[in-house]
């Protein structure tokens, strides 16, 4: 199984060596993986169909729970065996469609990676290698939708759908992280056991929130939606197998496959099934409008993956069992009319549909799939789209809430639906004949087959009842079953027994759209005011964010990266004192002040406190450099002698050495330096003075807070009691140095070492400049040679 | 003596971070001396004073008893010292450097690498 679901990684990693191999035939030879694959999958319906899920787990981060296992029951098989199937003829069709584009095999690339983080999508069993997975997939649909990507548009919208799909991916990590930590495990068939206790836990409505939005962002529902219709400047076999048969799908199947765990709630029913029919209609509603072939069928796609949540929000056993048909059967008729779509725009080089007609006579095959696809969208009798439209429409009239409304919010985003059918299959295939900007002929084979293979399955699926009983009862049934944690019977029949409220709906549904199609031009004019309300859509949201976040961090980066050293230093001197001030207020130490005693203190410290507070103040107030280092000297010395008189000879001699030898190496230095120059106007000086008080304050404050506290040193007493009898050596800072601490000693000495040939290399450093040859005369330019590997000396011009 | 010396360490600071804060190169350099004395002198005050008992096992007793100089933070002092010099020693050549390469000791004028015309 692990290999099954990488071996589409692997493959993409040869596919550019094979596409030198193959050439015109490498999408041919490349389906042979998903084609593969579906067989493999086609071998678990008998097992799974008789209600034993297959799990298998491989360790990845064992230490974290994390694996990478997998689980097979019918929900992941159905779409397992969607992703291989349709990924079969894309591999094909897409090697047809970019035959004489130079990418193609970047294509291959892409969509085979494309194609394995899917499979692994669905088939993850662990919520954190879902959530790998499912990034993966918007990684890879980003570099799919940029393919064009030296056109703008291509990567304004690849960039859109990252941005909306990621920021939704995070915020469902969030929420398996929490799920994990309610739930116990990060295996979902494990967590299947705890919808109850997650259900009733307090944290569930956060997980719940954060999980849809990880899935309404996948799935294209509002306010989300706007990214599916842009992603269509994505390649057409790209838009036929991402944004319509497979990822937008993912949202959909996390939702299914959640709905043990989170499902069956009020607030779930009311979520889901409310975004749902508020993203059915309003895709359905802005589709007809569409002249663009791509754009009217990517609004319909928006709306059909409304019309899935809708019915897994209502969780019913007949409206998941409808969600399931109506899964297969719009991934069979959407798949096929995208490539039917991209097949004319290729063969004729026009995408609006008000600029075709009449294309039967040139491209049969194409029509011919077009027409059956689109009776199939329209849920016409005797395809696989009428069974799923009399299932919709039994689970909304059966629906806990507002029945009434659902169904009839139903019935008009159908008769939208089939009103866009007629414009993808009837507006360009039929009627007058349109001259084209291309000769229009037939496509290839290649973009002939997957069209008519999907096609024609909506039509045997739905009118060979053999085929409509075994579909139902392999494939829906289980996967049925696999959302519900029960076991489904599904009995499929292509036609209902008997004349009732729901074939008349149909009836009603089927006349509607004829009727709206036949007006559509003038209903258009009638409803275009209305249209001004998406001049604040959600797609404006989108780039008002955007847009505030490029500006807060132009901002704030203009305000912390200044490049200026002291507005640098300015800043960190104030946070430390904002953070630790704020510290020490909040947590009242600074009622430690008032167990300060009164200082008692020698004379002779007092004097030298007070010549180190003088040379400080020379130091700051004086403008001779030799002063100020002298300055810096005394205050060197000062303490010094304060290491003397508070036991620390060591310490004395070294400080009395080193102070000695910097101020020796200042005064050689600074003597060729210019005098003191003052650069800062009197605020700026006022200004750095307050802030270094501030800073200043706040180490007093640490300092006294710290000193009126008891001492509590471990080390101490160690090092006084084993200074002698371990190390023998009576002086124990010494000891400490060399011996308990010699690690850290043998580190100063490197570091030493360092400065030292730093300062060497400093010194002794002859600027480049003085040894170069003088630069050629830049009137007579060169001619630039190429960069050779070997190393050859320059010719020296006579 | 430890409160005297938590408003010395203060005014060390305070010194220090002026210094820093100016545009000119060399008092960058006399600001981070400064600092150093004030991180020693701090560390020395918050390991606790004790006069004249520096931390020295006398040569009959095995260990160090009665009242005695922490040696800790004099350890951590000692190779502070040191350390500090070298980071001195090594900022006040580059200083030099930068200076002779670039002819300014105003940061705001150091904006390139390039070298000056000589």
């Amino acid at each position: 199984m692990l290999l099954a679901v990488l071996s589409g990684f692997i493959l993409a990693i040869l596919a550019p060596w094979l596409y030198k191999v193959g050439r015109g035939a490498t999408g041919w030879i490349l389906a042979f993986l998903p084609l593969g694959l579906f067989v493999y999958f086609v071998g678990f319906i008998e097992p799974v169909a008789h209600g034993e899920p297959v799990t298998f787990t491989y360790a990845w981060i064992p230490s974290l729970s994390i694996n990478l296992s997998f689980y097979v029951d019918g929900l992941s098989l159905l779409f397992a065996l969607i992703i291989s199937g349709v990924g079969t003829l894309i591999v094909i069709y897409g090697g047809g469609y970019l035959a004489h584009d130079k990418n193609v095999a970047r294509f291959f690339v892409y969509i085979l990676m494309f194609m394995a983080s899917m499979l692994g999508v669905v088939l993850s069993n662990n919520l954190m290698s879902l959530f790998v997975f499912w990034e993966l997939t918007s990684v890879t649909s980003y570099l799919l939708i940029g393919y064009y990507h030296e056109k703008p548009e291509s990567r304004f919208a690849a960039l859109q759908a990252m941005l909306v799909t990621g920021g939704g991916g995070l915020a469902m990590m969030a929420g398996f992280v929490m799920l994990a930590l309610v739930g116990g495990s990060w295996e979902i068939s494990t967590l299947f056991e705890q919808g109850e206790l997650i259900q009733n836990h307090a944290q569930y409505l956060p997980i719940l929130l954060l999980v849809l939005l990880g899935a309404f962002t996948k799935s294209a529902q509002f306010p989300f939606h706007f990214w599916l219709p842009g992603a269509m400047a994505a390649p057409a076999p790209v838009s036929a197998y991402l944004h319509s048969a497979t990822m937008v799908k993912a949202g959909v199947y996390l939702v299914a496959r959640l709905s043990p765990i989170l499902g069956h709630t009020e607030t779930w029913l009311y979520i889901v099934t409310g975004f749902g029919t508020v993203t059915m209609f309003i895709a359905a509603y802005i589709a007809w409008q569409q002249t663009d072939l791509k754009r009217i069928l990517a609004y319909s796609t928006v709306s059909a993956l409304g019309i899935l949540m809708m019915l897994l929000g209502l969780g019913e056993h007949v409206a998941v069992e409808a969600a399931m048909v109506f899964l297969v059967v719009h991934s069979m008729y959407k798949g096929s009319l995208f490539m039917i779509a991209g097949a004319v725009d290729h063969e004729t080089g026009q995408r609006h549909i008000t600029g075709l007609g009449g294309l039967i006579k040139s491209m049969p095959f194409s029509g011919v799939a077009a027409v059956l696809a689109a009776a199939s969208m329209s849920g016409l009798p005797l395809f696989l789209g009428f069974i799923g439209k009399e299932l919709i429409y039994e689970s909304t009239l059966e629906s806990h809430i507002y029945p009434l409304a659902l169904t009839g919010i139903a019935v008009l985003t159908n008769v939208l639906t089939i009103t866009a059918a007629g414009m993808v299959s009837i507006k360009p295939f039929f009627g007058q004949e349109i001259k084209t900007p291309k000769h229009a002929h037939e496509a290839p084979w290649s973009m002939r087959v997957g069209p008519l293979t999907l096609a024609s399955l909506g039509v045997i699926l739905g009118a060979v009842p053999f085929a409509a009983e075994e579909f139902g009862a392999l494939l829906v049934g289980p996967a049925a079953s696999g959302i519900l944690n029960e076991a489904l019977e599904v009995h499929l029949h292509i036609l209902p027994s008997a004349i009732n409220n729901i074939v008349m709906l149909s009836v009603v549904t089927v006349l509607g759209g004829i009727g709206v199609y036949a007006v559509r031009g003038l209903l258009g004019k009638v409803v275009a005011p209305l249209n001004a309300v998406s001049a604040v859509g959600p797609e404006k949201w989108y780039q008002w964010t955007l847009d505030g976040m490029m500006a807060s961090a132009k901002w704030q980066t203009h305000i912390l990266q200044s490049g200026y050293l002291r507005y640098y230093l300015i800043i960190t001197i104030l946070t430390t004192v904002g953070l630790a001030g704020s510290t020490l207020i909040l947590q009242g130490a600074l009622q430690n002040l008032s167990a300060i005693t009164m200082p008692e203190a020698q004379i002779h410290e007092i004097l030298i406190v007070v010549m180190i507070l003088c040379a400080i103040v020379l130091v700051l107030r004086t403008s001779s450099r030799l002063t100020a280092v002298a300055g810096l000297g005394v205050v060197g010395y000062g303490i010094a002698l304060l290491f003397v008189l508070f036991g620390a000879p060591d310490l004395a001699m070294t400080q009395f050495s080193i102070e000695t030898l910097s101020v020796i190496l200042l005064v050689l230095v600074l003597y060729r330096l210019p005098t003191f120059t003052n650069f800062s106007t009197r605020f700026e000086r006022a200004r750095d003075l307050v802030i270094s008080l501030m800073g200043g304050a706040l180490i007093t404050v640490l300092v006294l807070i710290e000193t009126a506290l008891p001492i509590n040193s471990r080390l101490t007493p160690y090092f006084a009691e084993n200074s002698y009898t371990l190390a023998k050596g009576h002086n124990v800072v010494n000891v400490i140095l060399v011996d308990f601490r010699g690690i850290d000693t043998m580190g100063e000495i490197t570091v030493l070492g360092m400065a030292a040939l730093g300062v060497y290399g400093l010194l002794k450093l002859r600027l480049a400049k003085k040894d170069k040859t003088p630069e050629p005369d830049v009137s007579k330019p060169e001619p630039i040679s190429k960069p050779t590997e070997t190393y050859t000396p320059m010719p020296v011009k006579e | 003596m430890e409160v005297i010396l938590a408003f010395v360490v203060g005014a060390l600071y305070t010194a220090g971070f002026y210094m820093i804060l100016r545009r000119s190169i060399v008092k960058l350099i006399l600001g981070l001396g400064l600092l150093g004395h004030a991180a020693n002198l701090m560390i020395f005050t918050i390991g606790r004073l004790t006069r004249g008992s520096p931390p020295i096992i006398g040569h009959e007793a095995e260990t160090l008893v009665g009242p005695f100089a922490d040696p800790l933070p004099q350890a951590l002092i000692l190779t502070a010292i040191v350390i500090g010099f070298g980071v001195q020693a090594f900022a006040i050549v580059l200083v030099k450097r930068a200076y002779e390469t670039v002819n300014t000791e105003d940061f705001d004028q150091m904006r390139s690498t390039d070298l000056h015309e000589a």
